[in-house]
């Protein structure tokens, strides 16, 4: 037996939409504390899968495992608690509330969720951990502005710390870059990467040129199918890859 | 710099100071104007209606203004915190302080059951379901004619003096049973402040601005929301237990969905969302309601088109539309 630890194991899983074959019997697991990504041409089920072990959908079939434990079909809130944290691939924050309090009700999760009568002020070091975040991800000093008054680029950079802010062991990010100016991408890949080390990272991405430099796992997807597995060069070097991705541009 | 400009600085320094330490007390606030609200008032018993609406609309308010979501059937627990009151003190004998607590307690409990059917749909559908489960709870008190007198109204709730640290309390006196009624609105009001301030609160703002990324963040969305309507027919039932003390009858009308329809339009008339807004949209209501009807038996069109006006050009309500000036001009001001 190898000792290698998965953070999160996928098998068979399936996802049907009436009649459509979304995910058709994948299989994977992804070693805790790496970078990987998950890529694929367009329509290949990347959304799906991000959707399936977030927990935004249960699988149809097969069963997922995180840590060594069975979640298929936990609640959504359920995947945040146990530790897998999400960061949306169209921007989905908490428009009308300041940027600081997106981050600082995501921290609160870990501290109190029902409590009625205590001030919510009392919990100081919430607001200064959404404070520590937001620093992190590049909004030093922006906590005050509305999220809706944000740039594109900085509301995606508020996903992130908002992601980071329940402690997750395991962070998935749908195109954690998509609509980002080329100099935004390159401040989030850094940022990325920089997370990885510290936890387990799996990020969905529709550039593969963009993953290829810093994953050290890729799972390509194709037309809801396994396709390939391995190290950036193993993917590189793969014929079926090659064939239905590379050859397409 | 003139001596004009130098003045006007100090208005909105003023200004700004005022509405700082009304936010910041804002239950203090509330219970100043309250406390001298009856002088302003032509007779106590609209003073009292006012207080006990208001109070119904600032619980209903706290699921449709804070959480939103719109219940049609909010009317039930008032309903049940009148009728188990007047049950607890006619039927059962109990004190009235132990009959008022047996109203909310149930009023609660009713909360517990609609809640749990009502957050498992969403949009108009949550407000259809709210609807036809406060239609059943108003049928079956009809129903029960031995214990609620049916369409006659459930009679014979008398609250009796008592004394207090050395006070002789009279409910017969209108202004003794607004200020006592007032204590328990008080109380009520510096609950729901707090809620709103603590984390919780945090979290149903959360649900509010976006259920699947509340969900994401680790809180569950639906038993937040099942706890908030818990928490709101709290809040109702005791407005309806006040308000059997208050009037000595429970009217059938209590549970009757015209009075859902009415907690919708104080809120939206005050301004959902506000922690006064509701009180101003009850006091609003209640007064054009009074006034009109020595005018007309059509009030209820009267009432009708002022509602439009308020939704069509004052969507942020009466309160709500203040509380946007002040801010707008404090802006101006730097």
């Amino acid at each position: 037996m190898s000792a290698v630890a998965y953070i999160l194991e996928v098998e068979g899983v399936s996802m049907r939409f009436g009649r459509f074959v979304a995910l058709n019997n994948v299989t994977a697991r992804f070693e805790a504390k790496k970078l990987s990504a998950i890529i694929g041409p367009n329509g290949a089920g990347k959304s799906t899968f991000f959707n399936v072990v977030s927990g935004a959908f249960a699988p149809s079939s097969g069963r997922l495992r995180f840590q060594g434990q069975d979640i298929t079909g936990a609640a959504q809130h359920r995947f945040a608690r146990l530790g897998i944290s999400k960061s949306f691939q169209i921007t989905n924050v908490f428009q009308h509330l300041s940027a600081h309090e997106n981050v600082r009700v995501s921290a609160q999760m870990r501290r109190s969720r029902y409590e009625l009568l205590k001030p919510r002020a009392g919990l100081r070091e919430l607001g200064e951990r959404a404070d520590a975040l937001l620093e992190r991800v590049g909004l030093a000093g922006l906590g005050a502005r509305p999220a809706a008054d944000l740039a594109h680029g900085q509301q995606r950079a508020l996903e992130v710390a908002m992601a980071l802010a329940s402690e997750p062991a395991l962070l998935l990010m749908d195109e954690p870059t998509a609509g980002m100016s080329p100099e935004e991408t390159r401040v989030m890949m850094d940022l990325i990467v920089e997370l990885a080390a510290e936890r387990s990272v799996i990020i969905v991405e529709h550039k593969m040129k963009l993953v290829m430099g810093i994953c050290e796992r890729l799972l390509v997807l194709h037309h809801g199918e396994f396709l390939a597995e391995g190290t950036p060069d193993d993917i590189r070097a793969n014929a079926d890859v090659r064939r239905v991705y590379l050859g397409q541009s | 710099m003139t001596s004009s400009g130098m003045s006007s600085r100090g208005m909105t320094g003023g200004l700004r100071a005022a509405v700082e330490a009304v936010r910041r007390h804002r239950v203090a606030a509330v219970l100043l104007f309250l406390l001298v609200f009856p002088l302003l008032m032509p007779y106590q018993a609209l003073a009292i209606n006012i207080l006990i609406f208001g109070l119904f609309a600032v619980g209903f308010n706290l699921l449709f203004g804070y959480t939103g979501l719109l219940s049609f059937g909010h009317a039930a627990f008032l309903g049940v915190g009148s009728y188990l009151t007047g049950i607890g003190m006619v039927h059962m004998g109990l004190p009235w302080g132990l009959a008022l607590a047996l109203g909310v307690a149930c009023a609660g409990l009713a909360g517990l059951v609609i809640g749990y059917l009502a957050i498992r749909t969403r949009g108009i559908y949550f407000s259809m379901v709210t609807l036809a489960l406060a239609q059943i709870v108003y049928y079956a008190f009809y129903k029960a004619e031995r214990w609620t007198g049916g369409e006659n109204g459930l009679r014979g709730i008398q609250v009796p003096g008592f004394e207090l640290a050395g006070f002789r309390f009279d409910f017969l006196d209108p202004t003794t049973k607004y200020y006592v009624i007032l204590a328990f609105v008080a109380a009520a009001l510096w609950f729901v402040s707090r809620v709103l301030a603590s984390p919780f609160g945090a979290v149903i703002e959360a649900v509010r601005e976006n259920e699947k990324r509340a969900a994401a963040c680790g809180y569950d969305v639906a038993r937040t929301k099942l706890l908030v309507f818990v928490l709101s027919a709290l809040i109702c039932g005791l407005a309806g237990a006040l308000r059997a003390l208050h009037l000595s009858v429970v009217p059938i009308d209590s549970l009757h969905y015209l009075l859902s329809g009415q907690a919708v339009m104080m809120c939206l008339l005050g301004g959902m969302g506000t922690f006064f807004g509701p009180f101003v949209g009850a006091g609003v209501f209640l007064t054009l309601e009074d006034v009109m009807t020595t005018l007309t038996s059509h009030w209820m069109a009267v009432v009708g088109a002022v509602f439009m006006v308020f939704v069509l050009y004052f969507p942020a309500g009466l309160w709500g539309s203040l509380l946007r000036q002040v801010d707008r001009r404090l802006e101006r001001a730097g």
